[in-house]
């Protein structure tokens, strides 16, 4: 007997739609820096989730090399980002995005 | 059957994760949830026969860049409890934004074919096919993707410098 209905793609990019609010919700919500940062790395896992469950339906590799390449950009993201805010803090002494309001000074 | 059982705890598992993230108070706990968030992802990609790419998720994501996230907290010190708080009127256009679109992709999401991906037995996540494929057909992409680190290192080490301002003035 069929208690649960089988997992569709439906499913998967249901579940990879509510990851991506979830990151775009914890980018509007919080003010650290850092944390706003962890959202981007969540959004940028759902998109990967439901590319890989396409190149699963379709059977061919194309969408997982899609997420590959995304690993990387996001990687590199995080390198340059990090240094970024490390060099923000040494210099104002904190990581609030309210704080962070001019480019110059 | 089992598979569905999977699916349905690694998907509580990540949105329970990743709510948690959103509210908690201390940024390294935050970092530990997110973490849990990509461990229940890789054994989505498990899930999906994909087995080379939740390995690669699991030493880039948990190895790599969280290990980078917890130390930059560590050694800025920011594993203070955080008390200022948004204005109301912030968090109701952050739950509006995020909740309408949740709303439209859902909305296409409904329109979806019914394609089951769980009985398909695919070997396009095996090692050898991605070789092929990463080598093959997507070698220019990947030999730039080497430039992008390079370029990425580089800028990286420059924003860094301890004496950035010192040096500009001099």
């Amino acid at each position: 007997m069929q208690v649960l209905p089988n997992i569709t793609i439906e499913h998967y990019l249901g579940l990879s739609a509510v990851l991506f609010c979830l990151g775009l919700f914890g980018m509007m919500f919080r003010k650290n820096a850092i944390i706003i940062f962890m959202c981007v790395e969540l959004m940028l896992n759902a998109v990967n989730l439901a590319l890989v469950a396409f190149s699963k339906i379709h059977g061919d590799t194309d969408g997982q090399i899609f997420v590959f390449f995304i690993m990387v950009v996001a990687a590199a993201e995080v390198a340059v980002g990090l240094a970024i805010l490390m060099m923000l803090y040494r210099n104002m002494h904190t990581t609030d995005t309210d704080q962070l309001n001019s480019l110059k000074g | 059957m089992l598979t569905e059982y999977a699916f349905w705890l690694l998907s509580f598992i990540a949105v329970f994760s990743g709510i948690a993230v959103i509210i908690s108070k201390n940024p390294v706990y935050s970092v530990l949830y997110l973490i849990m968030t990509f461990f229940s992802i890789a054994g989505h990609y498990f899930l999906m026969n994909a087995q080379f790419l939740a390995a690669v998720h699991i030493i880039v994501y948990a190895g790599a860049i969280m290990v980078l996230f917890l130390y930059v907290i560590m050694m800025l010190n920011l594993n203070n409890i955080e008390t200022e708080k948004r204005h109301n009127i912030i968090k109701l256009l952050a739950v509006s934004a995020a909740g309408l679109l949740l709303l439209v992709l859902s909305g296409a999401v409904q329109k979806a074919d019914e394609i089951a991906v769980s009985g398909k037995v695919g070997a396009a996540g095996m090692v050898e096919n991605l070789g092929i494929a990463l080598y093959r057909n997507y070698l220019l992409p990947f030999e730039l993707a080497s430039v992008l680190f390079l370029a990425a290192m580089v800028g990286a080490v420059y924003l860094s410098k301890k004496n950035l301002n010192e040096t500009q003035s001099a």
